[in-house]
Order: C-alpha cells, then sequence, then structure tokens
C-alpha cells in the first residue's frame, strides 16, 4: 500500500473527527480505521508511523499509535 | 400464466376517505367521494363502453359512448366526468342509451379504415371490443374511412409506430403525455376531419420532443400507437409480471410473451414503485438480452495475451476454483476477494458475499455501490441508524416543498421523475441544488422557486449555509427535535452553523451561490409545509460525500421534516438492487443487515448456520483492492456484473491493478472492459432468465420472475453455486426462495420477508419483521431506528483536486436519459438513436475562449489522463463547469478522472476532477492503443486454433 495514499486518506478522516469536537478528534479516528480499513492496510499506516510518520496530522498520529498492535 | 389483463376503470382512484353510496343498475355501491360513476360501475364489474377513458389518466368527456340516466336528471351525461352522489339511482342500460351508443360508434366506424383482420391490434383493439359491446351491426356513412387523414406511416421512433388512419382522436395518448408522462410533447393538430395527433409542430416522433416512454402507446385504444415488436411478432398469448432491472425505481413490468419469445413489456398499474408508468429503457431497451455480442459459453485463458478458449461448466469452474485456491497457497489468503453487483439479485448478491466471507475465508467483498451509494450508508446511518431513505415514492404527492440535491430525476429515474412532475404541476414548490440547470429547473409546466447552480465540490457549504438560515431567523423546528434528537448535541450543531462564517454571504464567494436566492430557498424548505430532499451521486460522489448526506439529515431533522408521508430523506439508487447489494452484506466491513463483522453475537449467527469460523476483521474496499494489487498483496477477483474498467476512476489505475493480478474471473453478460483483463470468462443470465428479488430506491423487495429459460444455461445464482462447490465449500440450493428463507432467518429487517409473503403482498418494503409484518412504508415514525437523531457538524472542507493554470475548468460527470451507466446494455439497443457517443457540454464563453465549436473534437485532460470527444455548446452548464456522460468505453471518462474519494468510504470524487480542454484532431494516442489492445483481449479461438 502507498504511503502516500494512506496518509492523504487518513488525513481525510482525522480532517472530519477533528472538526467534531478536541475530545472526540483521536477515539474518532482509531475507531474508523478500525472499523473500515483492512489489517494490512492499518499494519501498512503503523509502519509508516514507526518510520517516522511523515504528513500524517496530529491527531491521526495519535490515533495511528493507538491502533498498535494490529492484529493480523 | 395467462395473459394478464388489468381491469381498467375508466378514471383514476379517488383519494377521498369521505364513502357515498348509490345505486347502479339496481345494486348499492359504496366508493370514496370524488369518484366517477364510471370507475364507480366497475367496481362492482359493470363495463360501461368507452373509448376516450382510461384510468390513467383525467376523465375527458368527449367519446359519447359512456352516457348514461340518472333517475331525476335529464338529459344522458358522461359517466367518466359525472362523479358520484349519495343516494344516485343509475342506469347504464336502456333503450335510448343503447341507440345513441350504436349512432355514436357507426360515426366511428365510418372514419376509421376496416383492415381487421391484417391491423397488428386485432385481438387487442378497445374500437373493435366497443363495436362488439354496443351491438354494432350495420354503419350507414360506409366503411372505407377515407375521410380520415392518413399522411402515412411515421416510423421514426425505433420502438413504436404512429399511423394516423386509425385515430380516433380519443386525446389518450396526448393526455398520457401530459398527465402521465408529463413532457407535453403531443397535442392534437387540426379541427374536424382533419384532426390528427401531432409530436411536437407536426414533426415525427424521434424529432419531437417525445422522450419514447411508452405512455402513449400504453394509452392507445386502436393500432394508432403500436409497439414495432408487435407489429413483427403478434399479440403476445401470456404474461409473467417482473421488475426492471434498470435504475434504482424498481418498475414492476408484464413481460408479456409468445412461447419463449418476449413481445414487450408494459408497465404493471399495481407495481407500487411506478403505478403503471415506465421510461425508455424498462419499457423498450431489453434488446440486448438476444444481442449477437453476448457471450453464452464458458472461457478461460491462462494469460490476457491469448485468445479466449470456450470450454464446458465443469472446465471453467474447474479451473478457476483451482486457480483461486493455488493463489490463496501462494499469496495468502487474504490474496483474493470478490465485487457483487448491485445488477444481480438479492439471492446472487448474498452468495457471492457467502462465498467469499466463508469460502474465500476473508472479508475481501465489496460492491459497485461503493462508487455511488456508499455515503448515504454511512452517512444515514450515522443520523438516523439505518443505511436507507426514509420514504416511499408514493410520499411524493403529499410533499409540499420538494429539494433536489445533486440528481437529475428525468434522466437518471425518469419514472420517479414524473410522478414529481405531477406534484409540481398540482403547486408543490421545487428548489435545486446543482450546478448544470437540469431539466426540472424549467421544463413544461415546471419552474423551480430556486435554482442553487454552486460550484462542484461546494455541497456541504451550501447546505451549511442553508441550516445557517435556518437556526438564525429562528425557523427550526424546536419541538421536533427536542423531542426526536439529541438536544445537546442540537445545540452544539445549531451553535456550528450559526456561526457568521457558513453563512450565505460569507460562502458565497466558495460556492457561487446567490446569498439572496439561498436564504429564500432556506426559507421556503423550512416554512413551506412538507418539505423532502431526494438527492443523487451529485451528494455522494465527492470528498466530503458522506459529510454532505449528513447535512441533509441535519437539515430534515431541525425543520422536522421526518416520520411522516410527504417529508424525508430520500436517495435516489442509481442501479435497479443498489439498495439490495447493500442490504445483503455486500459491504467488507458488515454483514447482511448493516452489522459490523466484528460484532461477536451477530458472526456467531452466520457461523452456526454456515459451519465455518469467519474473520472478525474488515476486508477491502474496491479501490484497496486495486492498491493492493499493485503492491501485490492481491492477486485474484471474482467480478459479479460490474464493469470496474469503466466504471471506476483513473482508468489506468483500474487497468494496472487488474493487470496485476493473476486471475481475474468475470462473470456477465458480455465481454466487458473488465473482461479485457479476465482469465476466467463466466456468461450470466439476464433479469429475463432467472428468479430472485430486487430491493428498490424506497427499501421495497419485489419479486423477478423467470421468463424465458437462461441462454446460457444457468441463472447466475447457479454459476455463483457451482464456483462455490468447485472450491470445496458445499452449497445445495434448489431455487432462490431458499436462499431468501436463509437471508430471513439471519436478518431481523428481512425476518418477515419469504416469497410466499411477496407473492400475497406484492412487495415488501423493509423492514420487515413481528413489529411490522407488512413492511415499513415510512421510517422514524415515532422514533428513530438508533434512538435519538444524531446532529453531526458538517464543516466545509475544499476537494485536494483543485483548478489552476494547467486545468482551470471542472469536469463534473453524469448519466442521460436513454443509456445507462456503462451502457454495457443500452448502447446494444436501438437507444443509441438518441445517444451515439458522450459529448462534453461546454459554456459558449469556455467555448469561444478556445476556439471550439459545437460538434468540433476536444481533447479533454485532468492530471490522471486524457480522452477526447466531441463538444456540445449549452448555457446548461455555468462558465467553468464542463459536463460529459460515461456512457461509452471509446470516450471513457474515466480515464480523465482522479483517485480522490470520499473521506468515509472511499467512494469516488467523479463529480470534480480539475480539466483543460483544447480543440484536437480525433481520438488521443491513449484511445488509439486502448481500441487495439481491447480487439486483441476480446479474441476467442476457433475450434481449430483451440485444439492446437
Amino acid at each position: 500500500m502507498s504511503p502516500d495514499r494512506l496518509v492523504h486518506m487518513a488525513n481525510q478522516i482525522g480532517t472530519f473527527f477533528r472538526s467534531q469536537g478536541p475530545d472526540k478528534a483521536v477515539p474518532g479516528i482509531a475507531e474508523h480505521l478500525k472499523k473500515f480499513w483492512d489489517p494490512r492496510m492499518r499494519n501498512a499506516i503503523v509502519a509508516h508511523l514507526e518510520s517516522g510518520g511523515e504528513g500524517l496530522a496530529p491527531e491521526v498520529r495519535a490515533a495511528v499509535e493507538a491502533l498498535r498492535p494490529v492484529a493480523k | 400464466m395467462a395473459l394478464v389483463h388489468e381491469t381498467d376503470f375508466g378514471t383514476p382512484r379517488s383519494p377521498s376517505e369521505t364513502m357515498v353510496t348509490l345505486t347502479i343498475d339496481g345494486r348499492s355501491v359504496s366508493v370514496p367521494e370524488g369518484t366517477s360513476i364510471m370507475r364507480a360501475a366497475m367496481e362492482i364489474g359493470t363495463a360501461i363502453p368507452k373509448l376516450c377513458a382510461t384510468d390513467m389518466v383525467d376523465a375527458f368527456g368527449s367519446c359519447r359512448l359512456c352516457l348514461i340516466e340518472i333517475d331525476g336528471r335529464s338529459g344522458t351525461p358522461a359517466s367518466c366526468t359525472t362523479p358520484v352522489a349519495d343516494g344516485l339511482v343509475v342506469h347504464t342500460q336502456t333503450e335510448r342509451l343503447k341507440q345513441i351508443r350504436k349512432g355514436v360508434m357507426e360515426l366511428y366506424i365510418s372514419d376509421h379504415p376496416l383492415d381487421c383482420l391484417t391491423c397488428s391490434a386485432n385481438g387487442d383493439c378497445e374500437l373493435q371490443d366497443m363495436a362488439g359491446a354496443v351491438g354494432l351491426r350495420d354503419v350507414r356513412y360506409g366503411y372505407s374511412g377515407e375521410k380520415h387523414p392518413n399522411p402515412g406511416l411515421d416510423e421514426s421512433n425505433p420502438y413504436f409506430t404512429y399511423d394516423a388512419s386509425k385515430c380516433i382522436v380519443c386525446s389518450r395518448c396526448v393526455r398520457a403525455c401530459e398527465e402521465v408522462q408529463g413532457t407535453f410533447a403531443l397535442t392534437i393538430a387540426g379541427r374536424g376531419f382533419d384532426s390528427v395527433v401531432s409530436p411536437g409542430m407536426q414533426e415525427s416522433f424521434l424529432g419531437s420532443e417525445c422522450v419514447s416512454c411508452g405512455a402513449c402507446v400504453q394509452a392507445c385504444p386502436t393500432a394508432t400507437l403500436n409497439e414495432k415488436s408487435v407489429i413483427e411478432i403478434g399479440t403476445p398469448e401470456r404474461s409473467v409480471v417482473t421488475t426492471c432491472a434498470y435504475c434504482g425505481v424498481g418498475c414492476t413490468f408484464k413481460a408479456e410473451m409468445r412461447g419463449e419469445e418476449l413481445v414487450r413489456m408494459v408497465p404493471y398499474k399495481d407495481g407500487k414503485a411506478n403505478r403503471g408508468h415506465s421510461c425508455v429503457k424498462g419499457r423498450f431497451a431489453w434488446g440486448y438480452a438476444n444481442h449477437k455480442e453476448r457471450i453464452l459459453n464458458p472461457m478461460i485463458r491462462s494469460s490476457i495475451s491469448e485468445p479466449w478458449r470456450e470450454v464446458s461448466w465443469d472446465e471453467a469452474f474447474s479451473y478457476a476454483a483451482s486457480e483461486l485456491k493455488r493463489i490463496q497457497a501462494k499469496y495468502g489468503r487474504d490474496s483474493i476477494g470478490g465485487i457483487t453487483s448491485s445488477r444481480c439479485t438479492n439471492e446472487e448478491t448474498f452468495l457471492v458475499q457467502k462465498l467469499i466471507r466463508a469460502g474465500f475465508g476473508n472479508n475481501n467483498v465489496d460492491t459497485c455501490a461503493r462508487v455511488c451509494h456508499s455515503p448515504t450508508g454511512y452517512g444515514l446511518s450515522t443520523a438516523f441508524g439505518t443505511s436507507a431513505g426514509t420514504q416511499d415514492f408514493d410520499s411524493v404527492e403529499h410533499t409540499d416543498v420538494v429539494m433536489i440535491v445533486g440528481a437529475n430525476p428525468t434522466d437518471g429515474h425518469p419514472v420517479f421523475a414524473s410522478r414529481l412532475k405531477k406534484r409540481l404541476r398540482a403547486g408543490a414548490k421545487l428548489i435545486v441544488v446543482d450546478p448544470r440547470r437540469i431539466d426540472l429547473v424549467r421544463s413544461a409546466h415546471i419552474e423551480a422557486s430556486q435554482h442553487l447552480p454552486l460550484k462542484p465540490g461546494t455541497n456541504v457549504a451550501v447546505l451549511t449555509a442553508i441550516a445557517h438560515v435556518i437556526v438564525t431567523e429562528g425557523l427550526a423546528n424546536e419541538a421536533f427535535v427536542r423531542e426526536r434528537c439529541d438536544w445537546s448535541e442540537y445545540e452544539h450543531w445549531a451553535s456550528f452553523v450559526a456561526q457568521p462564517n457558513n453563512s450565505p454571504e460569507a460562502t458565497a464567494a466558495m460556492t457561487g451561490v446567490d446569498p439572496q436566492a439561498l436564504r429564500e430557498a432556506a426559507r421556503l424548505y423550512a416554512t413551506g409545509g412538507n418539505g423532502a430532499i431526494y438527492y443523487g451521486l451529485g451528494v455522494t460522489e465527492h470528498s466530503q460525500g458522506s459529510t454532505t448526506v449528513m447535512a441533509i439529515a441535519n437539515l430534515a431533522m431541525a425543520t422536522g421534516n421526518l416520520g411522516r408521508p410527504g417529508v424525508g430523506v430520500n436517495p435516489l439508487r442509481g442501479q435497479n438492487n443498489v439498495q439490495g447489494a447493500c442490504d445483503m452484506g455486500s459491504f467488507p466491513h458488515e454483514l447482511p443487515g448493516y452489522r459490523h463483522i466484528s460484532t461477536d453475537a451477530v458472526r456467531e449467527s452466520f457461523e452456526s448456520l454456515w459451519g465455518v469460523t469467519l474473520n472478525n476483521e474488515p476486508g477491502l474496499r474496491i479501490p484497496n483492492m486495486l492498491d493492493a494489487a499493485v503492491d501485490g498483496s492481491f492477486k485474484a477477483l471474482y467480478v459479479q456484473g460490474e464493469d470496474i474498467l469503466q466504471s471506476d476512476p483513473n482508468t489506468k489505475h483500474v487497468a494496472a491493478g487488474l493487470a496485476a493480478m493473476e486471475c481475474v474471473i468475470v462473470h456477465d453478460l458480455f465481454l466487458n472492459e473488465t473482461a479485457n483483463y479476465a482469465h476466467v470468462f463466466l456468461p450470466g443470465s439476464t433479469f429475463l432468465e432467472k428468479n430472485g428479488t430486487f430491493t428498490n430506491a424506497e427499501r421495497r423487495i419485489q419479486r423477478v420472475r423467470k421468463v424465458m429459460t437462461p441462454k446460457n444455461g444457468l441463472e447466475d445464482w447457479e454459476v455463483t453455486q457451482r464456483l462455490a462447490n468447485a472450491m470445496g465449500f458445499a452449497m445445495s440450493y434448489q431455487h432462490p426462495s431458499e436462499i431468501m428463507d436463509e437471508i430471513a432467518s439471519l436478518t431481523p429487517t428481512f425476518a418477515g420477508v419469504s416469497y410466499e409473503r411477496l407473492e400475497e403482498l406484492g412487495s415488501i418494503q423493509w423492514p420487515c419483521n413481528e413489529r411490522a409484518p407488512d413492511g415499513t412504508p415510512v421510517m422514524h415514525i415515532d422514533h428513530f431506528v438508533r434512538g435519538k437523531g444524531k446532529f453531526v457538524i458538517t464543516e466545509y472542507v475544499a476537494t485536494d483536486e483543485r483548478t489552476g493554470p494547467r486545468f482551470p475548468l471542472l469536469l463534473t460527470t453524469g448519466r442521460i436519459l436513454s443509456q445507462y451507466n456503462v451502457g454495457a446494455q443500452t448502447r446494444r439497443t436501438a437507444n443509441t438513436v438518441w445517444h451515439e457517443e458522450d459529448r462534453l457540454e461546454i459554456h459558449p464563453h469556455d467555448a469561444e475562449q478556445r476556439g471550439v465549436r459545437d460538434g468540433d473534437w476536444v481533447r479533454l485532460a485532468s492530471r490522471a489522463g486524457e480522452t477526447t470527444l466531441r463538444a456540445l455548446i449549452t448555457d446548461r452548464v455555468a462558465p467553468g463547469v464542463v459536463y460529459t456522460t460515461f456512457h461509452h468505453p471509446d470516450t471513457q471518462a474515466n480515464v480523465v478522472t482522479t483517485d480522490y474519494s470520499d473521506w468515509a468510504t472511499n467512494c469516488p470524487e467523479y463529480k470534480v476532477t480539475a480539466v483543460q480542454v483544447a480543440p484536437s484532431n480525433g481520438p488521443s494516442e491513449w484511445q488509439r492503443a486502448y481500441e487495439e489492445q481491447a480487439a486483441a483481449a476480446r479474441r476467442i479461438a476457433s475450434p481449430a486454433e483451440a485444439a492446437e
């Protein structure tokens, strides 16, 4: 999975949940990724975070952090 | 089954609930106030002779055949125009009436050619029937009919002929065009003997504004307007009631047959979605079923550079299964997946997702709803708790204000559009939110109160500005919100929309919408009575598609426009079974009934019945599958009834994904564009050749009935079942009804659905269960499915697809009436006379700047790719906006569209692409290369080649 594309998609999700209020952003993003992203996509974004997480918005970084470890 | 003759009551049903009792021919009858005496008589089985009356249109009173006598009243009034009244005593057959009727019929027959034996309507002619009914035995004025105008046949329409010499000037066709279809293409020209039905200003049918819906043909009592198929084949001998396989309206038709040959499709009056009406596609465009390009034998090949080799079904299934298993063994369980089809039945869709979840052992299943209404599922589920529209189509009859957002019903959902237009002509108001001036903005006897021609991509800003006006001007229905919604969430939302930056004035620079017009629209929607929002893909196919759906839900909740007839949030679903495909668990994250795969109790109920352990993680969506294929982790795909190469965005990326796979199985009617990259082709069956159900945009489950033997030998559910068995996952259904029983046993909203109940009720709108045994026409009446309605903050976020010096125009795409989606079916019918190529609509100002004249070839280029097509200069589009359809593979509009997609669902952003347009000499390099590659990929080896 191209990290650029995953980062773009994750940041889009982040933009929406950030607008719902500061307390809802990180859990909202994390829940969305867990509910709708296939494990290989979650693994890829986690791997991207572990290699520096370039391009990830702050709330998205925190949410991806919460995803670790991906089960499969 | 014999030919179904529906009762013609002569005049429409009265909606009154007040009953009136009268006596007709000595029999007492009670009918609603406002009913005609003609209809009241028919209610007790008394067919008063008639010619100009039919119950699809209002009474006209011109033929003078339906006369009656009423005790205490003088004269012989027409029963069609005389309403019932309490205590009336009516006589339908007296000596006086008999003499008058005979005299009238003599006049009709004297002006009609008596070629009955060779007439195409012989045996199906109301004039013939009435001559018999009145006992006509002689015509004192002669039989030649020579005085009647006979300008010759008009055969310009590909599907029906117009023979003026047989016209009795009853005006039924004219009235059907006006009242049922709402096009007003027909009139009566001339006077006296010269009277003749005239399309437009005495043009040909094809050259006029006629949209070929067939309402006039259906209304004609003689052979004046007659289907060419009837003229060629003869009259049908049996009917099978079934459901159209085109758009999400879900029209019910009688397939009228002679043997196994389909003679014609006639809209069924008892169809609860269409109420007896049709459009050019469902009524006439079924010729693809017999098209010479249809593939009837399974085929395989080991490489897409090889020609196809025809094989037996057994060999095809064996090869496909061995490849799928080989790939899973080599690349892992999650390296394969499949796509269900919104064109196929609920039962077929259910089986494909079952095969993938239980047979493949993963959740890599998705459906074409991904690229159309997946944001509807997410948005409405979030707001209301259910991934579906709230109303039935009948609801529009109770609507006072209609807001259409990003939909073009007269082209995309024409039968619903006709019902909508009827309501608008009766006085309902219309707001259109659309970048284009769609037909509904101004057409015959219809004019929108407000058209908000927003810049593509700014839906959220416009809808939030409408909410701003409603909240800041005190127009919200707070009583409804307090009772039905989460009040604290409402307060949070209200304070958000009330911010000055969300006002119409502040957002006008982004949206391009006149602030005053927007304010007027908001006031009208909030205060004009029952307000209903209908929307289409102009809402969903954006990077903020899901947010837009939630913005629409916010508006409906804030104004209390939910939970009763006449209101609601109504997604106009694109394909015949897109609702059903979603209901059946086609999305990778949820099982049938929209229940998440990670919910243990739900998953366990399926595991228990299916005897397998299911993966509890979501699978890949279509765009994710293609990305994963390019990356090398996704290697095989089973595609049922979808052409992702033509329909999905960024064609080059789709092609790269498909080319990277080791086994692509296409299950379809034709060698579509995706099949150019396929290794196994499994021939499909048409909707005429199988049993099952479709679910339309109003959640209405309707039967699809087999009217002929599948030309390929198997119904589609049988193909999936045999593939599953070849994979080693046993399925043994004998009939689709057994599959529906399984669906009902596993899905609470379908618990009361069965083929027996569908036979009994005709159709069922889910939820159908113990609480709603006959289904649910209107949802959320007392409470939302999720409990309290949820207001969601809808902050406008501009798309990342931006115009600039290189790509200064915005491209948006859509459909046209005569063609359907990728055109696989409609391009293989005579509908091509209306639309033989995709054209690029461009505003005169933009065209002049580029030196483009009407009809010129132009190059349409974006960051993703380029194609060429011919220009159509029109001010329907605003300056800066261009528009095209995507019906033709030689244009491939999706070469131009990008990978950008909805934040929540990955629904592609088809509606916003930054482009440049320039004059061109003809097809692009890419188009030429594609044509060459496609021709090579479609080769089928001759028997001699195959034997080598």
